[in-house]
């Protein structure tokens, strides 16, 4: 396999036939492979956020990034969109699951696809991630510390954003779920009821709570970052996107 | 970003961004991650007009000390100011 990847802006269509942006990074050689499509965190489209895409490419994926905030805020900074985003109450479900629809389509009309989609989301993208494996069929499905799968915001809280516990019956892949023991959003408490809901459904999946981290320990341009918790999540998600997407 | 807890208000005034003055309309006030200050969790305060666009934002990240400190400067300013 060669090192060698095409990583640039695209357009693609989205929920509601909308056309809007995605970063996609792709290998340049010719091996068939799977596709993985990365929600970006509450903070938006951002550098952090495609030099993840950028990785997964070198892993062997095609890779796309859809940017949630691009009807808000098409062309805005990451950290304008995100507020523009924020005081809008968040993105609506639907749409959400419409743009992933659209990224994952757009993976599998790829030259090399082999039709496996693998999708990983940070923060709001957490939730956000299982909202889509519940939604749509998907291969395989990463939450990084996703706040309220199960839960709601707080009471007055402008985010319209609520827990999806009647949606978990169709979670239709494995799920690999990577937390922070200092979290507050999800707390431990809140990843446990999901443990057990899902175990409940008979669902598969995978859940590493990791001691010593918080929220967005991945975030490696943030105080938040724990090399040790981020390299052993990052070998999680290799092992498991190799087994899954294959 | 993820207590998701926003308090937002209508504001009169004007601010300074980054293509130079504009009118606000719009504040949120929100406790959450930043994207610059080097703390885990900040206060955090946009100014906004959405109707100029998402680029007409001031935006501040303080911490929860600084937070409290302004609003007491802001409290002290205005009740020392002269009737009016």
């Amino acid at each position: 396999m060669s090192d060698a990847l095409r990583a640039e802006t695209v357009r693609i269509t989205g929920a509601n036939g909308d056309e809007i942006e995605a970063y996609l990074a792709q290998p340049l050689d010719d091996t068939v492979r799977g596709g993985v499509v990365v929600i970006h965190h509450m903070p938006g489209y951002d550098a952090a956020t495609k030099e993840i895409v950028r990785r997964f490419a070198t892993m062997g994926y095609d890779a796309i990034c859809p940017n949630l905030y691009f009807r808000e805020a098409p062309g805005a900074s990451p950290d304008d969109a995100a507020a523009t985003a924020r005081a809008a109450g968040g993105v609506p479900d639907a749409r959400l699951v419409g743009d992933v629809d659209g990224a994952a389509t757009h993976l599998k009309g790829l030259p090399h696809a082999n039709g496996k989609i693998g999708v990983i989301g940070y923060c709001s993208g957490g939730r956000q991630t299982v909202l889509s494996a519940c939604s749509l069929q998907i291969d395989a499905a990463v939450d990084c510390y996703g706040a309220f799968v199960v839960g709601n915001p707080p009471e007055g809280s402008a985010s319209k954003v609520r827990g999806i516990e009647e949606l978990l019956p169709n979670l239709s892949c494995p799920l690999l779920g990577l937390f922070g023991a200092d979290d507050s959003h999800p707390s431990p408490e809140q990843t446990a009821t999901l443990e057990s809901i899902l175990t409940e459904h008979g669902k598969t999946f995978d859940f590493h709570t990791y001691e010593g981290a918080g929220h967005a320990f991945f975030a490696v341009d943030r105080p938040s970052y724990r090399p040790e918790a981020a390299v052993d999540g990052w070998e999680r998600v290799t092992a498991f996107f190799g087994k899954q997407l294959a | 970003m993820c207590t998701y807890a926003t308090e937002k208000i209508k504001v009169a005034g004007s601010g300074k961004g980054a293509d130079g003055w504009f009118r606000l309309s719009d504040a949120t006030v929100y406790f959450d991650h930043p994207v610059h200050a080097l703390d885990e969790h900040t206060l955090n305060i946009d100014f906004l007009n959405p109707a100029k666009g998402p680029g007409a934002r001031v935006a501040v990240e303080l911490t929860e000390e600084s937070g409290r400190a302004l609003m007491e400067a802001i409290r002290i300013a205005l009740d020392s100011a002269p009737a009016h």
